[in-house]
């Protein structure tokens, strides 16, 4: 990617704006909350201009405004160096300005052609011309280097891949600025690169693209421009060449308040979980798992580490009950639990952290109150099935307490939190009945840099505390940094067991099956059946 | 005995295909039209009110449409307009419709549930030339109503509206999403109003096939549920077209067979007339499991 920045020509644009999309001295508050103070920003055209900051250091509200979703209370925005007021999408859309939103605008139920063309369809009287859409739609595809079936239905891509539609789209409707608040949020590894390819080609073309992401090594691998926000101000602008990966963490989250990242190992005793040939099925019936066998100790924490696709979602599930296993023993302490509920498993010792927070992690419009207690524990907390107000008081201040969440009320909702504050209400009620095992599933993603910190040190002290911590990750960095071994799993199988402190190269040749690069980014087989 | 059953059998589907065409595409934008009940006896009153005063069939379906269309919009506005829940809206409009017409008809016409409009034109028979003494074919297709031929065509029609116009496009998308539609600068509540004028046109069709059609006559319990009735026929056929109107060919022909089963005697006639009500419960169990089996499949 660096060499194509070399070697792209200077923005095509005689008219040499120097200025295609930015901020000067915006501010915007929302109540007392003052998301952006001052924000100034400049995007040259034709480069890929990268926002960062911690959760809630004004990002997202900075390109809502960019957008017009929403409209500043002091400064202005400017497009192609003037001032201007961008009152509604519409306004941003005519100066051929879009948004790829963290939801995705892709509708499920249509195909993927549909959705490109969908509100500004090819044809005549209402009819669809469907050859010129399908034309058209190649076009597109070919000229960024992405394969794309259209004729496939939405609702059967992957998120990868309604994604590059998303931005496709608006290409198709004639955008070249290109804001995306984080796109990479929610991909694989494999899939990220590939994203960051397609930005990298439609800034060769001349496009603008403006990304948020909280990934420092892309950021530093895309972008021509870096913008660093906290606290909702302006903290700096640099260039990759100018700074490293440990200078942009620094600038992200202050000097001072870099949260203590003490790189201690675990104390491995007896072998609390076990699990022997183990082998499940997908929900349309493909093989995920195939005869996966493994311990975890008391006191370690095993990172399981595989590229997306290749039975660790499967892996989880099964482990805590949400999924059957099709064959295969697993055992707690030498008891049987293969055939138990979760909630016979959750009694029984295993605690879970979900990938999807919002859905599975918690109740997202009860309390926190509600959410810390929620647990087959609750009967701790009753007395002949009514709740004990001051046990519910004493048991929601410890969870709280325990994972340091920042909260204004217990009675508030557990939406009105942070992504990394409403993890951190998960841990702390996982983990404050101190777990036989404690399955984290991906525990850290979208959560700022700052807030990973405190959930590292949430799964270290509860692995200090005596549990099985089986950890789920995308982040190899994450995977090496916490585990005492790190399990890979590829096609559903066991590749191997290294020991935490191995490189990310070792690793990595284990995730892509000691074979050539051909075959890495493949799924199990059946994938496209 | 088969001929007769199968004629009567497409005679009584009519009507359920006109409502629960619109109420497929009502729900294809994204609303359940609890309220095609209402729609319906509503376009049965309209219909065999101005056929009577014009003495004019098609004048009676007209003004049975656009009643429908009047009605389909107004129930609408207050589910995207005023953000009412759907179910809640529907039920009470059907409430509320069928407490106004029992009042007009005392009101204004001075009857109670009957209302035998004079001059009233019933809908024409079209006998097709040599084809109607052909065995089963004549009773399928040979002395039929021109609504039956309206559904002929709609069912076609409605699905290559939805599958290549801009229109049914957009409708699709709506129903499927309306934030995201809605951020593609869709004009999503008017697509959602138009739906349910459609909806309310249909269904009023459907009642005025009831009122225009065999019997000539108005009763403010004619429509029996037939707008319910609709809503598990588009639930059958997932709100496509043709599946959809099979589902109703379906139960219009246990009505029928009830019908037959009345006449013929021996049986409890309370009994044998719940007979194509049981037959929908069946199908809605039916099509429950299959969704399940499904569903369990789809998630991911």
């Amino acid at each position: 990617m660096s060499t194509a920045r070399a070697e792209r020509l200077p923005s095509s644009d005689p008219a040499a704006v120097r200025c295609r999309i930015g901020a000067r001295g915006i501010s915007r508050s929302f109540g007392p909350v003052r998301a952006n103070v001052d924000v100034t920003l400049t995007v040259r055209p034709g480069t890929v201009h990268a926002v960062v900051g911690e959760n809630g250091a004004g990002k997202s509200t900075l390109m809502r405004m960019l957008y017009g979703l929403d409209q500043p209370d002091a400064g202005s925005v400017i497009v192609d160096d003037e001032e201007i007021l961008l009152s509604s999408p519409r306004a941003a859309i005519e100066r051929r300005i879009g948004l790829v939103q963290q939801e995705l605008a892709i509708i499920p139920e249509l195909s993927l052609l549909e959705n490109l063309v969908l509100g500004q369809e090819p044809g005549a009287f209402g009819r669809i011309d469907w050859k010129a859409a399908q034309k058209r739609a190649e076009e597109l595809s070919r000229s960024v280097g992405v394969a794309i079936d259209w004729s496939a239905s939405a609702a059967r891509t992957s998120i990868a891949i309604q994604q590059q539609v998303e931005i496709l789209r608006l290409v198709y409707r004639g955008a070249d600025v290109l804001i995306l608040d984080e796109p990479t949020a929610v991909l694989a590894p494999v899939q990220a690169d590939e994203l960051l390819g397609l930005l990298s080609s439609l800034r060769d073309a001349g496009r603008t693209v403006i990304f948020i992401s909280h990934k420092l090594d892309e950021v530093l691998s895309i972008a021509d421009h870096i913008t660093v926000l906290r606290s909702g101000r302006t903290i700096t602008e640099l260039e990759p060449g100018e700074i490293d990966r440990a200078g942009l963490a620094a600038f992200i989250v202050g000097d001072s308040e870099m949260p203590n990242r003490p790189t201690t190992r675990g104390n491995p005793g007896t072998v609390v979980l076990h699990a022997d040939a183990i082998s499940a099925v997908d929900d349309r019936g493909v093989t995920r798992l195939d005869g996966v066998a493994f311990e975890a100790r008391a006191g370690e924490i095993l990172g399981i580490a595989a590229v997306a696709g290749n039975g660790q979602e499967e892996l989880a599930e099964v482990l805590i009950g949400i999924r059957a296993s099709s064959s295969g023993e697993l055992s707690l302490d030498g008891q049987g639990i293969g055939r138990m509920s979760v909630r016979a498993r959750r009694r029984a010792g295993l605690a879970y952290v979900s990938a999807d927070r919002k859905q599975e992690g918690l109740a997202l419009g009860l309390s926190l109150a509600d959410n810390s207690i929620a647990s087959p524990a609750l009967k701790e907390l009753a007395r002949a099935g009514w709740l004990r107000p001051s046990a519910v008081a004493a048991r929601v201040d410890a969870v709280l307490g325990r994972a340091a969440v920042r909260f204004g009320s217990a009675s508030d909702p557990a939406s009105s939190l942070s992504g990394g504050n409403q993890q951190r209400v998960v841990l702390g009620r996982e983990t404050i009945g101190k777990p036989r095992v404690l399955i984290a599933s991906q525990p850290t993603r979208g959560v700022d840099v700052k807030g990973i910190g405190y959930i590292h040190e949430l799964l270290r002290r509860a692995r200090d505390e005596g549990a099985a911590v089986v950890l789920f990750s995308e982040e190899l960095d994450e995977l090496r940094e916490l585990s005492d071994r790190i399990l890979v799993l590829h096609r559903g199988r066991v590749a191997g067991v290294l020991d935490g402190e191995s490189s990310r190269a070792e690793i990595g040749e284990l995730m892509l099956g000691h074979t050539s690069h051909a075959s890495h980014d493949r799924p199990v087989e059946g994938e496209d059946a | 005995m088969i001929d007769l059953l199968l004629a009567s059998a497409i005679t009584l589907s009519v009507p359920l295909v006109l409502a629960a065409l619109g109420g497929a595409i009502h729900r294809r934008s994204g609303t359940v039209n609890i309220g095609l009940e209402a729609h319906m006896i509503l376009g049965a009153l309209i219909g065999a009110v101005v056929s009577g005063a014009t003495g004019n069939w098609a004048a009676g379906a007209l003004a049975g449409l656009v009643a429908g269309a009047l009605s389909g919009l107004l129930m609408n506005l207050v589910i995207t307009r005023l953000k009412g829940n759907e179910i809640i809206v529907g039920l009470g409009y059907n409430i509320v419709m069928f407490g106004v017409i029992g009042y007009v008809l005392r009101a204004v016409f001075g009857v109670s549930g009957t209302l035998q409009v004079d001059g009233l034109q019933r809908m024409p028979k079209l006998v097709i030339p040599g084809v109607a003494d052909v065995p089963i074919l004549g009773a399928l297709i040979s002395g039929k109503d021109p609504l039956f031929w309206l559904c002929v065509v709609l069912v076609p029609v409605l699905a290559w509206l939805l599958r290549s116009t801009t229109w049914g496009v957009r409708l699709r998308a709506t129903g499927a999403s309306e934030p995201a539609s809605a951020s593609l600068g869709l004009r999503t509540l008017a697509i959602r109003d138009g739906a349910g004028i459609v909806a309310g046109a249909l269904a009023a069709l459907g009642g005025v096939a009831l009122s225009l059609g065999t019997v000539g006559l108005f009763n403010e319990n004619m429509t029996a549920g037939r707008g319910y009735v609709a809503l598990a026929a588009f639930y059958f056929g997932r709100s496509k077209p043709l599946p959809t109107a099979l589902a109703c060919l379906l139960f219009g022909f246990f009505d029928a067979l009830q019908i037959r089963l009345q006449t013929v005697g021996g049986f409890n006639a309370d009994i044998i007339s719940t007979l194509p009500y049981i037959a929908v419960v069946v199908v809605l169990a039916f099509t429950g499991i299959r969704q399940h089996y499904r569903g369990a499949r789809a998630l991911s």
